[in-house]
Order: structure tokens, then sequence, then C-alpha cells
């Protein structure tokens, strides 16, 4: 019991103690909880997405088969169907029609698609409801598309995607093949690209290499590799995330030399005071422990409350310049808090402890002084 | 009031709130199944590749089909767009092997 | 109830500005008595009172208190019995800056673990004593230069200690200050403390409080008296 009182009482000494420069400090805690605010928050983002794409992706196309041509893609011809139809363990093989149409009355660009099981009557859309917000047009009402060659072409939206599944749906636009190839003026007798089933999941990698060989020229992607896209999206190797690490690292830097530097004359004499008064070595280091902690602790605590708010109840508002870049149509990220207490626990480690840390190592040599010392100041 | 029962408390406060935005990540998981099911429904039905995160470039939209060019766009001094491609790296199998087999 | 026996300490040994402060030192104090060093500066009396007070191990000799050798005693007990036996008001008063005389009282009282309400009584009754109520609350640096010094004598005597140890306590004190020290002493003699005073201050060693001088010079004894 009387362990428990005497570090509470040296904590009460240690808060005295940071109170004294209450300007340094609080600039201190700030600084600090905003560099734990922009960590846990990237944290959570790229995290939840992750996991998100991971669980929605699931059952993507197994293998898409793309064509390219001089290092682009090209329409792919629907008989190239007949060349690999017969490859051990497909099961089906369907043509794709998709492709992007550039709004210029907004500026957007929108996903134009025919989807597979041909659900669609001609004349008619089903869009997403980021077209709905940006053109302020829904269900029932007409939508307007440019043809290729600038014709309007009219159609009678009869459904709008959910704005919960606008994480896949937002610039959606599914149409019937008929209006979409008269649309862009697309080729009959070709695709955008190929999508198959096989039998076996793990023989994609086997019956992609086989396309390869018959169709030279083409280049198959299997469901595992869009997985892996999603996998290391945001990788901490990316542009602006490298930045904003360093710029973190940084600042825990200078939090952490601002205290190893060792201690100033003034603390060196406190420390001599604190001994000569019955204070013992292991007293002084657990000040300065107390020291680093009350700091670190609180900003870690309410930096890592502050990220879970912006991320999960604000759709990351802080973050919507940096994600938006050039789009007009930008999706809500209205994500699912995917957190995990390991997350949590590695930020902690990676925060607190080295300050804390820091803080104690120059007060060692210090407080082992003689408390004699101060006799003879 | 003493001022380390203050900090204590405040300790204790925020680690009840962390606590509490545990149960609350995990309550929103559960409620949250209903969506998830809703998307890769979509994604199953009309055989989706990637997500809607970038709308402001091809390879940005759909990022698991960019092939190594389409970043050029036409010319290899095109504008890159900013900030999404800061953001991505290109996918695995595009840097590992130009997505060939 | 204090016994010094054949005391040399030596400061940076080995170095080139090693000095030897105390040298052949033999000494008993009795309790309940006034005991003062007076010497001048450099004849070794603070780093005596330091030896005394068990802040500084001597470099050979031995320290026997209340019986009991205390000389190669391992840290954590020696400043426990330090703390509890020994009360210190330092030359410099040593308060420390930025916290309030009441905190500055009770610090000394902390690692001993007590109950803080409890202490914080105890401190504010010991700041009552010296008249000091009514500043408790205020930072060290408002304070005067007598009352900083009834405060680190409050502070000195938190822990209730046996033996009070003062370090040229009026050096920094006008006549009258000094005199009121002098009574503050008197009262702790006949509360039953003992107590040992270095100063080359006649206002202290002439006094008729004091029971026994020992003059210093040169980091020996020269003269010990007892005054009767």
């Amino acid at each position: 019991m009387g362990r428990i009182e005497a570090q509470r009482n040296i904590l009460d000494f240690t808060l005295s103690s940071l109170l004294r420069r209450k300007g340094k400090n609080s600039a201190l805690v700030i600084v600090y909880t905003l560099v734990v605010f922009l960590l846990a928050s990237v944290m959570f983002f790229t995290h939840s997405i992750r996991k998100e794409a991971s669980l929605v992706l699931r059952d993507a196309p197994e293998i898409v088969v793309q064509k390219l041509v001089a290092g682009r893609q090209d329409l792919i011809p629907l008989d190239y169907i007949d060349k690999i139809k017969d490859i051990k363990g497909v099961s089906s093989i369907k043509g794709r029609l998709w492709g992007y149409y550039f709004d210029a009355a907004i500026g957007a660009n929108y996903t134009l698609m025919v989807p597979p099981d041909a659900q669609i009557s001609q004349g008619s859309v089903e869009i997403g409801d980021g077209i709905s917000k940006s053109r302020q047009v829904y269900q029932g009402d007409l939508l307007t598309l440019r043809a290729y060659n600038g014709e309007a072409m009219l159609y009678q939206i009869e459904r709008i995607f959910s704005a919960e599944s606008a994480l896949v749906s937002a610039d959606l636009i599914l149409m019937d093949e008929n209006d979409f190839r008269n649309l862009f003026q697309f080729p009959v007798g070709q695709v955008t690209d190929l999508t198959l089933k096989v039998r076996n999941p793990r023989e994609m990698t086997t019956i992609a290499q086989k396309i390869s060989e018959i169709l030279p020229g083409t280049r198959p992607i299997i469901r595992d590799e869009i997985l892996r896209t999603y996998d290391s999206i945001f990788n901490w190797r990316a542009g602006i995330l490298i930045v904003i690490l360093f710029v973190a690292v940084l600042c825990f830097i200078i939090f952490a030399w601002d205290k190893a530097s060792g201690l100033s004359a003034e603390e060196r004499r406190e420390i001599g005071i604190l001994k000569a008064i019955g204070w013992e070595t292991s007293d002084v280091i657990l000040m300065k422990f107390w020291e680093g902690l009350v700091v670190s602790l609180s900003s870690f605590l309410l930096g890592i409350v502050l990220a879970y708010l912006h991320v999960f109840f604000t759709s990351s508002i802080l973050f919507e310049p940096v994600l938006k870049g050039w789009s007009v149509l930008y999706p809500e990220f209205k994500l699912v808090p995917f957190i995990d207490a390991y997350q949590v626990a590695t930020l902690f480690f990676l925060t607190v402890m080295p300050y804390a840390v820091a803080t104690i190592v120059p007060a060692w040599r210090a407080a082992t002084v003689d408390p004699d010392s101060v006799m003879r100041a | 009031m003493r001022k380390s029962s203050i900090y204590l408390l405040y300790v204790a406060a925020n680690v009840i709130i962390l606590c509490l935005v545990f149960i609350h990540a995990a309550y929103m998981r559960g409620a949250a199944t209903d969506m998830l099911t809703e998307k890769s429904e979509m994604v199953k039905r009309f055989e989706l590749t990637d997500l809607c995160l970038f709308t402001d470039a091809r390879y940005a939209r759909h990022l698991s089909m960019a092939d190594m060019n389409s970043a050029f766009q036409d010319m290899p001094m095109a504008f890159e767009h900013f900030p999404s491609g800061s953001i991505m790296l290109p996918p695995p199998h595009i840097k590992r092997a130009h997505g060939t087999y | 109830m204090i016994e010094l026996r054949d005391i040399r300490k030596v400061f940076n040994m080995g170095k080139p500005n090693e000095f030897v402060a105390v040298e052949g030192v033999s000494l008993a104090i009795v309790p309940l008595q006034v005991t003062i060093l007076k010497g001048p500066s450099g004849s070794g009396k603070t780093t005596l009172l330091s030896i005394l007070g068990c802040m500084t191990r001597p470099t050979s000799g031995r320290i026997v208190l209340h019986d009991r050798e205390i000389t190669s005693l391992p840290e954590r007990f020696l400043t426990e019995i330090r703390r509890n036996t020994f009360g210190f008001i330092f030359q410099q008063f040593n308060l420390i800056k930025g916290i309030t005389a009441l905190e500055n009282v009770m610090v000394a009282a902390y690692p001993g673990g007590e109950k803080h309400s409890l202490l914080k009584q105890r401190a504010i009754a010991l700041l009552d004593v010296f008249n000091l109520g009514h500043k408790a609350s205020s930072k060290i640096e408002w304070l005067s230069g007598g009352e900083a010094q009834r405060v680190a004598i409050a502070r000195a005597l938190i822990n209730d200690p046996d033996v009070i140890i003062a370090d040229e306590p009026t050096a920094h004190l006008d006549s009258k200050l000094s005199g009121e020290f002098m009574e503050t002493m008197r009262r702790l003699k006949n509360e039953g403390r003992t107590i040992l005073i270095a100063s080359h201050d006649p206002v202290v060693y002439a006094s008729d409080l004091a029971d026994r001088v020992i003059e210093m010079r040169d980091g020996s004894i020269v003269c010990s008296p007892v005054v009767s």
C-alpha cells in the first residue's frame, strides 16, 4: 500500500513539475496528439478499406483477359473465346462490355457497363448514387448522355444504387448491350475484355499461363491479383504516405531529442535537491519516467479516440482534399470500422515507449549523483 | 483534488472511451453485414473488379486492370493525376512481371 | 549517538584536481545537544556535516549511528535512514522553484508513501507553527528570504527527524532573522532533537544555545571543547 501511495506522490510531483512550464508542455501535448491522430487516422482508414476490399471483392471475376496492342489496352474479339474455351479447367467464358464516359456537363468520369445477366431493358439505365447526386437526377428521370458523334441519347433511370454501396457503385451506369454499342460506336464482335470461370480456383495461375501461350498479346489477370492489389493499397511507400510518415517520425525525434539531449543545469540541481531531501535514485528515475509517460500517454489516448471519430464518424473529412484530387465524383468514405487491437498496440509501442525511454536515459546519470553535491553548489 | 487523481481519472476515462470505441466498432461491423453482402453481391452479379475510390483517371478507377502504360495516358509527359497517383502504387502483379506470366 | 571513526574524505580521487576535504576526523555527537562546527570556508565543515548526515560516504573510516555501523549500507537503506533520522537545512535553502511552499514541504516525505491527506495535514500544521499557514499555496519565488528559510526548516521537520542539520543557516539573514532562527533551534532542542550547525557566524557559535563548539581548519578538528 505504501508503495502505491509513494507512486502517486511521485506522480503528483511530476504533474506539478510539468505544470510549471504550462505553455511548453501544452504545446508539446497538442502537437504530439496531432501526430498520433494523423498516424492513427491513416492506419484506421487504410486498414478498413483493405479489409472491406478483401471481403467485397471475394467474388470478383476469376480470370479477366485483356488484349494489349502497342502497350495499350485494346478491344478483344469475341472469337478469341473459341481458342481458349477448351483449356482444361475452364467452365465458362463471357465477353465483358465496359468503358468510361466523360460527362462534360460536370467534368466527371463514369464507368459504363453492360451487366452479364442482361437484365437491363433497352432505353433504361441503373445508375450509382454518386451520379444521381452530381447530376441531380433521380429514379424515373431521364439521363442524357452524348454519343460518340455528339448525338444526345436519353435513358430512363430505372434504379439508383444505394448510398451504402457507393464504394463499388458510385460512378456506375448499367445499360443494355445494344445501347452501349450504339453510344460508343463499339464494333460488333468485339468486347472490352473476357471473363472466365474456372472449376478449381487453385488452377487459376496454370490456366492463365495457358491463355498467355495460346493468345500471345493478351494479358490475363486472376482474382488473386485483384485481391492483392487492394491488400497493398495505400502502402506506406506510396508518395504522400511517405511524407506523412516522415513528418511523424521527424516530430517524434524532435520530441525525444528535446528530452534525451540531456538535462539542463536547473533540472540537474533539482534532482540533487530531491536526493538530498530523501529521494532514492529509483524514485528520481520513476519521476522522470512519469514525466515522459504523462505527456505521451495523454496524447496517445486522445489522438486515437479523435482518429476513430475522424475516420468513422466524419468519413475522414480531413483526408478529403487529398483523396479527391482531380475527381469530381467522390464517394463518401462511410467505412466499416475494421480496427484491431494489434494495430493500436503497435502504434502505442511506437509512439509512447520511445518517448518515455528518451526521458529516462539522460536522467539516469543525474539521478545517481551523490546527494552531497547540492551542499557545495 | 489531487493532481494525480485528476490525471488518473483522465487516463481511466480515456481507456473507457477506448473500450467503447472497440465495442462500437464491433457493433458497427455486425450491423454492416447486410451492406457488405449487398456490395459483394453486386461485385458478383456485375462482374466488378475494383472499388470506386478515385474517379479522376482510368488507371486510378480500375487499379487492378491497369497496365504499365496506362499511367502515361497518351504520352509519357501527360499530367500525373495528383494526388491519387501518389497515394497508390502500381499493383503488385504489374510491378512483378508487367502482368505477364 | 553518531560516531565518526577516523574519517577521511577525498574528492576527485585520482584526477588532477584531487583534494582532501576531511582528514583523520574522529568524533562523537552527543544526543539532545546543540553541536556547532566552526571554521573558515574550506575548513571541511560542510563536508563533515554531509558525512554526519549520511549524504556522502567517507573515502575511509567508519560511521556508527545508534550503535549500528552504516558505512557500507546500500543506498536504498541509507536513504531511508537518512530520510527518517535527519532533517537538512541548506545554506541556499534549496527549495524547488515553481511549486508551492506546501508542496515543497511535502515532497521530502513523498517516498515514504504516507497517505496523502494525512501528510498534507501535517505539512499545513508545520507551516502554521512557523506562521506560514497563509502562504501555503504561494509559489516559493514569492516568499521573502526569511519566509523561505522557515519553509526550509518546515521541510526539514516533515519526517520528524531526531537530528536537525543546518549548514551556514544565518549566511543570508539579517541580525533579527538570525536571532529568530536561533530561537527556533532552541525550541527544537527543547522538543528533544539533536542539532548540528556549521557556521562561522558568532551569533551562532557564541550563542548560549551551543552545547559544544568543534573548531575545524584544513579538514581536521583543531579544538573541540565542551561548552557548559
